[in-house]
């Protein structure tokens, strides 16, 4: 049985809110890191495939596949179709209330795999072969009968169960044939114990149990999803894969699940994601509260304020999902990394780097945590109040940007008006009594010459648009969320400007942009966050409801089967590039499909009062 | 036993304590917040935790102190070195057993096998309280020396 390497966009992810697993289209788990996101791999065929492992569970005969989630859960379902028959195979992570947790002993982490046969009859080749640490340890495999087969791997414990002949495979690991009859199933749970002992999990009628659980459980997150709007089914997914990056013993959420796939096919862009970049917060909040997803923005909030104590008044890039420092970047020499694309990386250096529109992303995402009547308490004003007084210190310094390039600091356009954010939002929170003790005049004498500055310098008379850098020549698109941040509208004539300017000369296609110039003669893809960044602002007012609609669904066209998105996209074929799923761009789907709904529900409004024979009220700036 | 010098060094070594731990996090050592963890325990009010918490902590303080002098008692001696060590064990007990159990006895903490279901819930400190910063084990440890050296050199064991 061989097949192609997958592509990126030929994987589906299943997780458990601690850690998530990569299976591809032939229902091989390719990437699987426990028991954290960071861990080292345990599964990382994704990365090289002879050295990295893998689990896979497949027809020993060619055949056809199709997949796809049960409806408004993570729990994949990929069927197989063959000469002599067809056979269904169900991956998913057990995820279940903290209630049935205390009324169930369940191992630590616990992934479930299970196979039934639906017609004829299907031999399946079930191929396990563990190597952790990357790759780099080898796993002793001991078969204890009735206890699986068992890896230990120092005090932590790997074992697989369920009811195989597993021999000794060529290549490493082992392998078993499974032959299935119509309405006969097979079930495997793998799992992890980092507390001896580990706890043996019940399979057979279990398994189905678990999976209704499990099911159950996602089903009624996601029903509580608020959103009433075009794309229900991907906004749903979205939020889906929102919940998988995020960990839920500290309510962070990382960028993506996975290391090192490229940005550029072949090339070196290769970074690890499974971190949390404070520069996402504001977005994330945004989308999180905009979905009615409360208990989930508070728990980010929380961990925001919690993981930033350590450095504050200085805030870090990147933190790990307990707020501690990220390793430093280092490389995996014994790995090939995904179709080549080398090195491949572990831990990330930008965590030196200075971006200082983070300091504006966590002001604006406590704002949204603020703006819903959550009191903010006397060490978090404290907190706020020394970011405004570090702002008004540094804004003037050139930093790293959003998209942390490893060249020099520059005067980015984007991150003077992250700090124009940071002094507006807490001069806001200072008029509404939320923070004391600030020093309203200098906040707001700083504010206003950052305005000035980046109206001045930013603006480009010769180009008319914001460019990249304060008195530069080249683009960007991330001056479009000067929309979203509401420094300028979006129906403005400077931002209507910047806008057919960025499309003009970043555009990649319909509904998709590149992030910058610099991306254009790189091979690096178009980036789906800022392609969705278009969407978002003509449904701010930037155009019309219907190009709004349009550049929406054109953007959406390139998800994956299953609704994935990576960071980029390659516009020449429409494959998948980056770290997958890449939460981010999830997270700029939710913005944009927010924006739409209440775009939609305002011109609606409009509509019933120029019907009713009323004065339509003027266009309304919509602010996140 | 002295009755007034175990109130009395019982409450300074707790102010010492706590003053170490504090120190700690005003350097960027640890998030450790003693008396917000044990606040937090019977109020959710970040503010309201913490004045709770001092009560909590000091109440706890004398109690740990007169197992200190209990040790003591039983070597025949009390000095401050001897303290110190009790407050190393202490420390070393506290971290590596105390804290990973903390999620099963605090009503708001989460512990890492908690999810999906996400609450807001104050974050598990892990094995040695590492989560909190990698400079924690060594501001409890100071914290518990200073505690334990503070008893053993000022407290009256009165051997007769």
């Amino acid at each position: 049985m061989t097949e192609a390497a997958p592509k990126i966009q030929d994987y589906a992810v299943i997780g458990n809110g601690r850690s998530a697993a990569l299976v591809s289209r032939g229902g091989s788990i390719d990437w699987l890191c426990w028991p954290r996101f960071d861990s080292p791999s345990l599964f990382g065929a994704l990365l090289d495939p002879r050295t990295g492992g893998s689990w896979g569970i497949a027809p020993a005969l060619p055949a056809e596949v199709g997949r796809r989630y049960l409806d408004g859960t993570n729990v994949l379902e990929t069927r197989f179709r063959t000469a002599t028959g067809a056979a269904t195979l169900t991956d998913f992570m057990t995820a279940v209330s903290e209630e049935d947790k205390r009324r169930l002993l369940l191992p630590e982490h616990e992934l479930v795999r299970r196979a039934v046969c639906e017609e004829g009859e299907v031999e399946l080749v079930v191929r396990f072969d563990p190597r952790p640490d990357y790759g780099r340890a080898r796993a002793r495999i001991r078969d204890a009968g009735a206890l699986g087969l068992r890896i230990d791997m120092g005090s932590w414990l790997v074992a697989l169960h369920g009811r195989a002949a597993f021999m000794p495979a060529e290549g490493g690991g082992v392998a078993a044939r499974v032959r299935l009859r119509a309405g006969e199933a097979v079930a495997f749970a793998l799992t992890f114990s980092a507390e001896a002992p580990g706890v043996v999990p019940h399979l057979g009628d279990a398994a189905g149990e678990k999976l209704a659980l499990t099911a159950g459980w996602w089903r009624r997150w996601a029903a509580r999803a608020r959103y009433d709007g075009p794309h229900r089914d991907a906004v749903v997914r979205s939020a889906l894969v929102l919940k998988l990056m995020s960990y839920a013993p500290s309510g962070a959420i990382v960028a993506a699940p996975t290391t090192s796939l490229p940005e550029r096919a072949g090339g070196d862009l290769n970074w690890d994601y499974r971190f949390c970049w404070l520069r996402d917060a504001a977005f994330t909040a945004r989308a999180l509260f905009g979905l009615g997803y409360e208990e989930e923005a508070e728990a980010f909030c929380s961990w925001l304020l919690h993981a930033t104590r350590l450095t504050r008044p200085e805030l870090r890039v990147i933190y790990d999902v307990f707020g501690e420092t990220v390793p430093r970047e280092s490389d995996l020499p014994h790995l090939g990394g995904y179709g080549g694309s080398r090195p491949v990386r572990t831990g990330n250096g930008a965590r030196g780097q200075v971006q200082l529109d983070v300091y504006g992303e966590v002001v604006e995402a406590v704002t949204h945590f603020a703006g819903r009547g959550r009191p903010l308490d006397r060490d978090t004003q404290a907190m706020l109040r020394h970011y405004g007084e570090y702002v008004c210190r540094h804004w003037e310094e050139p930093d790293n940007g959003i998209w942390e390039p490893r060249g020099e600091r520059r005067h980015f356009t984007h991150s003077k008006l992250l700090c124009w954010v940071a002094l507006d939002r807490l001069l806001a929170l200072h008029r509404d009594g939320r923070v004391r003790g600030i020093p309203a005049a200098r906040f707001a004498e700083n504010r206003d010459r950052i305005r000035r500055d980046i109206e001045e310098r930013g603006w480009n008379p010769k180009l008319e648009c914001y460019t990249q850098v304060l008195g530069g020549e080249t683009l960007d698109a991330s001056v479009l969320q000067m929309a979203f941040l509401g420094f300028a509208g979006a129906s403005s004539e400077r931002m209507r400007q910047t806008y057919r300017r960025v499309v003009e000369r970043l555009g990649a296609g319909p509904g998709l942009v590149y992030r910058y110039e610099q991306s254009l003669g790189g091979r690096e893809g178009a980036f789906a966050m800022c392609s969705f960044w278009l969407a978002d602002f003509l449904a701010r007012g930037g155009g019309s409801e219907d190009e709004a609609r349009e550049s929406f669904a054109s953007t959406l066209r390139y998800a994956n089967d299953l609704g994935l998105f990576a960071e980029e996209i390659d516009p020449d074929t429409g494959e998948a590039l980056g770290n997958f799923p890449q939460a981010f761009t999830h997270v700029g789907l939710i913005n944009a499909a927010l924006s739409l709904e209440e775009r939609e529900r305002r011109d609606c409004g409009r509509l019933t009062v120029a019907a009713a024979g009323g004065r339509p009220q003027a266009v309304r700036e919509v602010r996140p | 036993m002295n009755f007034d010098d175990w109130l009395l060094w019982g409450f300074v070594g707790t102010v010492v304590l706590s003053v170490v731990v504090a120190a700690g996090q005003g350097f960027g050592l640890t998030r450790m917040n003693l008396p917000y963890l044990l606040g937090t325990m019977f109020t959710p009010d970040r503010d309201r935790a913490k004045l709770v918490g001092v009560g909590c902590h000091f109440l706890s303080g004398w109690a740990f102190a007169l197992l200190y002098l209990a040790v003591f008692h039983s070597l025949g001696r009390a000095t401050w070195w001897l303290g110190a060590l009790a407050g190393v064990v202490h420390a070393a007990f506290v971290l590596a057993v105390g804290m990973p159990l903390l999620p099963a006895l605090h009503p708001r903490m989460a512990n890492e096998q908690h999810g999906p279901t996400v609450v807001r819930q104050l974050e598990p400190p892990g094995f040695l309280a590492l989560h909190y910063g990698v400079g924690t084990p060594v501001a409890v440890l100071v914290a518990h020396m200073a505690f334990g050296a503070i008893l053993g050199a000022f407290c009256d064991i009165d051997l007769r």
